[in-house]
């Protein structure tokens, strides 16, 4: 009976050994060691046997049975590895084809610029007006030191609606109403919006076009905190080794009156196309406001000074982003738009 | 305003400055230099020639073979300009010249004929040939007969100049004269600035035996002079004459003319020329046009003039449009001997409302508009006189003929300098500013440690203390200006919170996958109210550039479907456009009622997954989901009801509805506007999105997680396809209790295995008690009752 016993055992190992699959392994489980399996019957055989020796076949049995089991367990882990490798195998993807596309849109450059020039603002404690496209020639004119009649009118000719009303040709009237609206106190504001003014639309003129102009009314308000201020601007938005330089120029909202030059961002100075060989690229005007401006505010202008400073988006966007059409910012091509999808921080 | 550096040098020492090094200078301290312009253009080797003789070409009608002295030696040139003619003195460009253009005279044969050098008209050497005096304007030009032979043309003809071209600010019309332009550079430079010595002899007649004057409008005119002079021969200027009303942009006529064009130029101050003959009655009155009253000017237009229009005339009939144009009929001819010279002081706005209204500026009315000098009116008619003896042989006669009620008072600025330095921000020395305003040649005294200045009335800028601050500060430099921050008290700063939400709402848009666009407010008739919300009029322009536009919009919609059109000519199939922008409706306020909208336009594919095969067209859903969103973002109730608008589909549109007003609207374009416009299904929506940001957004409190499991029971239904489902949702919310948490539809058939005019419809309902584990007990009363409410509105359970 031992030797019996031997056989199966060797006979259990070699189909274990042999079994190629889960499957075939489970059927050597249920062969040997199943309830109609040989040991299951060898044991029950034991009846058989002279008492004395049942013990010693009794632990034969359960070391053969033992033994049979541990190497089946170590065969079904090592079959299963494998079941599972070509499984994992089965199922690899190309991971260079493309991935399932993010619909994503963007804000417009225009709106982009915009946005930068305000947070950048906002950090020195500028808060953002806001005020109507339709003006009234007193908020758009007279209120900015330019009377009925007055010559500088000439520098932008006007969309009127009626004789009273216009489409704003800046956004300096947002100023006049906030000043109207403060009664004299101090003001940190930020005004964006759009403009218009009767130019025939081409490569570098729109009929429509954005603005922002910024104005500080405040005690001892002095030019050199108007430069400072513009400093800070010019750094932030081109660049920290950005120069600027004032010139005298004339607004009749403003007195004295600047244009403001930036040292040029392309050649650092040293003269190329960006620049047109000057090597500084003009950015906007400025000025301290006109002390009529103040008054017909109903301020003070003995004991409260500002200044004012203006631009345009499309400049900006223009030169920043080497875009030759001002028409683009209005076409709307989604080739020109979604360029404008990334960050450049 | 175009200034030649010689003829400045008449007046104020350069200090040899090279032109564009005094180019910067000029711009760094107030007035802009658009461009320096050598009117040599490098010129080399044109010298005088005289045309010794001149036969026709044998093998060419319109060239002439010419032997030119040109000093050294005579030589052969063929020229092919009609006035060649043997006795002429010409300009020659010898072999080897250089002219504009880049061009190289060579030896040559014309037709088999040697030619040593060129010719050469004005244009040839650079000048624009509108400033070419007419009679060599098509030809050569032929130069005076006292020219020296063989001598070189660029340096005694004054081409060997720069001129600089300034770009003039409304304010410093003080620089629209050499004169000006003299006083700027010696403020700049600290140079003296030496005025043109005036002396001629007058004859005994004395001008008022020949002339009287009446002047009916002194606030339009409040100073006239005028003199007489005759006996002049009228011709061609002097050749420095010519030349520097050439390099100022003015193209020489004749003596008279010339002389006071010169002097527009040298004093900004603007002389006119009468034929006296031609006048006729001895008289100049200068009153308002009569309504209707015609003149033809100089240029020859006929023009009609209206009772605010002012007028010189001869006593009867307008013979000027006063500081506008001269008339045709009093004009300086070549056989004129005696002219009245003009110089007059007329108000700014008089002339500026004249010209404007018969769209007509000239040298003169430009310098008018913006206020001449008072001190310059009698001078400038003194130098007339001055040049027109010295020029056309003329005879003065004796004093002048004048009305004047002009103030001519310099203005009194008074100044500290703690003002100049506080406004400033700098410690400017007393001596310095004492310094710069005598470089301005402004007389100024110091009272009692104030600036008390004489300015001058050529510096009709100068009002207030503030201009003074920024004479004195452009001259001592705006880099000297040190860079602070404002020292006042700091403030928060920040977006108003409609501000920062319209941010939120282009973000979401953005993120939805939709580009921001930009278009133009004003439109055309057809598009002002296509897609409007509200029934308002329209708001015209008095007068448009163009029909396209002349309206303001009262919708985003017809220019985003412009720009998506736009995109889908040029191939680009998908397009998902939003915009935030203003439309302007009438309203009962005095301004527009401006409305701040938000608009999507979208076509093509939404998804387009092209390898794993999904392809998913923009449909109605896709945009109502944005809408739905952007209401979950903004924490509104927005609800959608059936709706008609024009140009959209009718079984395709919806009202966006809240609290009961409708805010916007959204559907598929109409397939006829969608064929008109060139698209194929387009889906769009606007709404008011200002009445959505006004809203003030309600706190945000948290509402516990669940603790109990919900449980869920689906129901599909047969319906009537015209029953919407929005209507089986309120149904079966009002019967589900409050333990009916969320209705959601999950299915809908409309196949061919339904009934006619049936369509299927299942909701997935969930049940919930934040109380506690709901029992099935409890789920199957709430259940039933909701399946009895449909039964009740005729809703077929579907097994």
């Amino acid at each position: 009976m031992e030797a019996q016993l031997q056989e199966l055992k060797t006979q259990a190992l070699d189909q274990i050994a042999a079994a190629s699959t889960v499957k075939e392994l489970n059927d050597v489980r249920v062969a040997y060691l199943g309830k109609k399996g040989p040991i299951t019957d060898l044991l029950k055989g034991m009846g058989k046997l002279p008492a004395e020796e049942r013990p010693k076949m009794g632990a034969l049995v359960n070391v053969v049975r033992e033994e049979v089991t541990t190497q089946l367990e170590g065969r079904m882990a090592i079959l299963e590895e494998e079941a599972i490798n070509m499984k994992l195998q089965s199922e690899t993807i190309d991971i260079t084809l493309p991935g399932r596309p993010v619909k994503t849109g963007n804000s417009h450059p225009l709106t982009r610029v915009v946005e930068e020039i305000e947070d950048l603002f906002i950090s020195m404690g500028y808060e953002v007006a806001e005020g109507p496209e339709v003006e009234k020639d007193y908020y758009n004119f007279e209120a900015l030191n330019l009377p009925k009649g007055h010559p500088a009118r000439d520098m932008q000719d006007s969309f009127y609606i009626t004789e009273d009303i216009l489409l704003r040709t800046h956004t300096s009237p947002v100023q006049a109403r906030t000043m109207e609206a403060k009664g004299g106190e101090p003001i940190k504001i930020i005004c964006p919006g759009k403009v218009y003014r009767r130019d025939s639309d081409d490569a570098t003129h729109s009929h429509q076009f954005t603005q922002i102009e910024g104005l500080v009314i405040g005690e001892d308000i002095r030019m050199s905190d108007l430069k400072g201020t513009l400093s800070v601007f010019a750094k932030k938005m081109f660049g920290d080794d950005r120069e600027i330089r004032l010139r005298p120029s004339f607004f009749p909202f403003t007195e004295p009156s600047v244009e403001m030059d930036i040292s040029c961002f392309k050649c650092g100075g040293s003269g190329c196309n960006v620049c047109k060989k000057t090597g500084w690229i003009e950015i906007l005007g400025a000025g301290m406001v006109h002390p009529n401006v103040l008054e017909m505010a109903g301020y003070d202008s003995k004991r409260l000074t500002g200044f004012a400073f203006g631009m345009g988006p499309e400049r900006i966007a223009m030169l920043k982003y080497g875009v030759e059409d001002i028409r683009h910012f209005y076409t709307n091509d989604v080739r020109f738009l979604s360029q404008f999808q990334r960050t450049e921080l | 305003m175009l200034v030649s550096i010689n003829w400045l040098k008449d007046y104020v020492n350069t200090q040899q400055l090279p032109p564009a090094e005094l180019g910067e200078k000029i711009t760094r301290s107030g007035i802009e230099v658009d461009a320096v312009i050598d009117r040599s253009h490098g010129m080399t080797n044109i010298v005088v020639g005289y045309v010794e003789s001149c036969v026709k070409h044998p093998e060419a009608d319109k060239l002439s073979i010419c032997q030119v002295n040109i000093g050294e030696e005579t030589t052969q040139i063929i020229c092919g300009a009609p006035n060649i003619a043997a006795g002429q003195k010409v300009i020659v460009a010898r072999p080897g010249a250089k002219l504009p253009g880049d061009i190289k005279i060579k030896k040559a044969k014309l037709r088999g004929e040697e030619s040593r050098g060129m010719i050469c008209s004005l244009q040839e050497l650079g000048i624009e040939g509108k400033l070419v005096p007419k009679a060599y304007a098509e030809g050569i030009y032929v130069l005076p007969e006292d020219a020296e032979t063989g001598s070189d043309v660029i340096t005694n003809f004054d081409l060997d100049d720069t001129v600089l071209e300034l770009g003039l600010t409304p304010n410093r019309a003080d620089a629209m004269s050499m004169l000006g332009v003299a006083y700027e550079v010696g403020a700049i430079l600290s140079e003296e600035v030496q005025l043109p010595e005036i002396s001629y002899n007058e004859v005994s007649d004395t001008a008022a035996s020949m002339l009287t004057l009446n002047v009916d409008a002194p606030e339009a005119n409040p100073l006239y002079v005028a003199k007489v002079v005759r006996n002049i021969k009228v011709q061609e200027s002097p050749m420095w004459l010519q030349q520097r009303l050439m390099a100022a942009g003015v193209r020489p006529h004749n003596n008279v003319v010339d002389v006071t064009n010169y002097i527009l130029m040298e004093y900004g101050q603007p002389l006119h020329a009468f034929d006296y003959d031609a006048l006729g009655t001895g008289n100049i009155t200068v009153r308002y046009a009569k309504e209707g009253e015609m003149i033809t000017t100089l240029d020859d237009a006929e023009r009609k003039l209206s009772g605010h229009h002012l007028v010189i005339t001869n006593g009867e009939k307008p013979v000027a449009i006063a500081g506008v144009m001269g008339g045709a009929n009093s004009e300086v001819s070549d056989s004129t001997t005696t002219v009245v010279i003009e110089s007059a002081y007329f108000a700014s706005g008089s002339v500026r409302q004249t010209s404007k209204d018969h769209g007509l500026r000239s040298d003169a009315s430009s310098r008018y508009e913006k206020g001449v000098d008072p001190n310059r009116v009698i001078p400038a008619a003194e130098r007339a006189a001055q040049l027109l003896s010295e020029l056309a042989g003329g005879e003065v006669l004796a004093g002048s003929v004048v009305f004047d009620e002009l103030n001519k008072e310099e203005k009194i600025v008074k100044v500290s300098p703690d003002f100049i330095n506080s406004r400033l921000g700098m410690k400017i020395a007393f001596e310095d500013m004492l310094d710069i305003l005598k470089r301005l040649k402004f007389d100024t005294q110091a009272v009692n440690g104030q600036l008390v200045i004489s300015v001058p009335t050529r510096r009709q800028d100068i009002q207030i203390p503030e201009d003074v601050v920024e004479e004195i500060a452009r001259l001592y430099g705006y880099d000297e200006i040190p860079a602070t921050l404002p020292e006042a008290e700091t403030t928060p700063g920040g977006l108003t919170p409609y501000q920062a939400k319209r941010r939120i709402v282009r973000n979401l848009m953005e993120g939805a996958g939709l580009l921001q666009a930009t278009t133009y407010s004003l439109t055309s008739e057809k598009s002002a109210k296509q897609f409007a919300l509200e029934e308002t009029d329209t708001t015209r322009l008095l007068m448009p550039m163009s029909e396209e536009r002349s309206i303001l919009r009262q919708s985003l919609l017809p220019h985003l479907l412009e720009s998506v059109t736009y995109n889908t000519a040029r191939r680009m199939d998908s397009v998902a456009l939003y915009e935030t922008g203003s439309v302007f409706l009438k309203g009962d306020n005095e301004l527009l009622n401006e409305q701040e909208h938000l608009a999507v336009a979208m076509t093509g594919l939404w998804l387009d997954n092209s390898w794993q095969g999904e392809k998913k067209p923009v449909d109605f859903f896709v945009l109502k989901g944005i809408v739905e969103s952007l209401a979950d973002k903004l924490g509104v109730q927005l609800t959608f009801e059936r709706g008609q608008m024009d140009d959209l589909h009718p079984g395709r549109t919806a009202f966006i509805m809240h609290n009961g007003q409708r805010i916007g609207v959204m559907g598929q374009l109409h397939p006829s506007e969608q064929k008109a416009r060139d698209l194929k299904t387009t889906i769009v929506m606007e709404l008011n999105l200002a009445a959505l940001l006004n809203l003030e957004s309600e706190a945000l409190v948290y509402t516990p997680v669940p603790r109990y499991p919900s449980m869920s029971r689906d129901v599909a239904l047969v319906l009537s396809k015209i029953v919407e489902a929005a209507t089986i949702e309120t149904v079966i919310r009002n019967a589900g209790g409050k333990l009916l948490k969320d209705v959601r539809v999950f299915d809908l058939y409309e196949g061919d295995k339904m009934e006619e005019g049936k369509k299927s419809v299942a909701f997935s309902l969930t049940y919930f008690d934040p109380e506690k584990t709901l029992t099935d007990e409890e789920v199957i009363n709430a259940h039933d009752k909701v399946l009895a409410a449909l039964t009740e509105v005729g809703a077929e359970l579907r097994s």
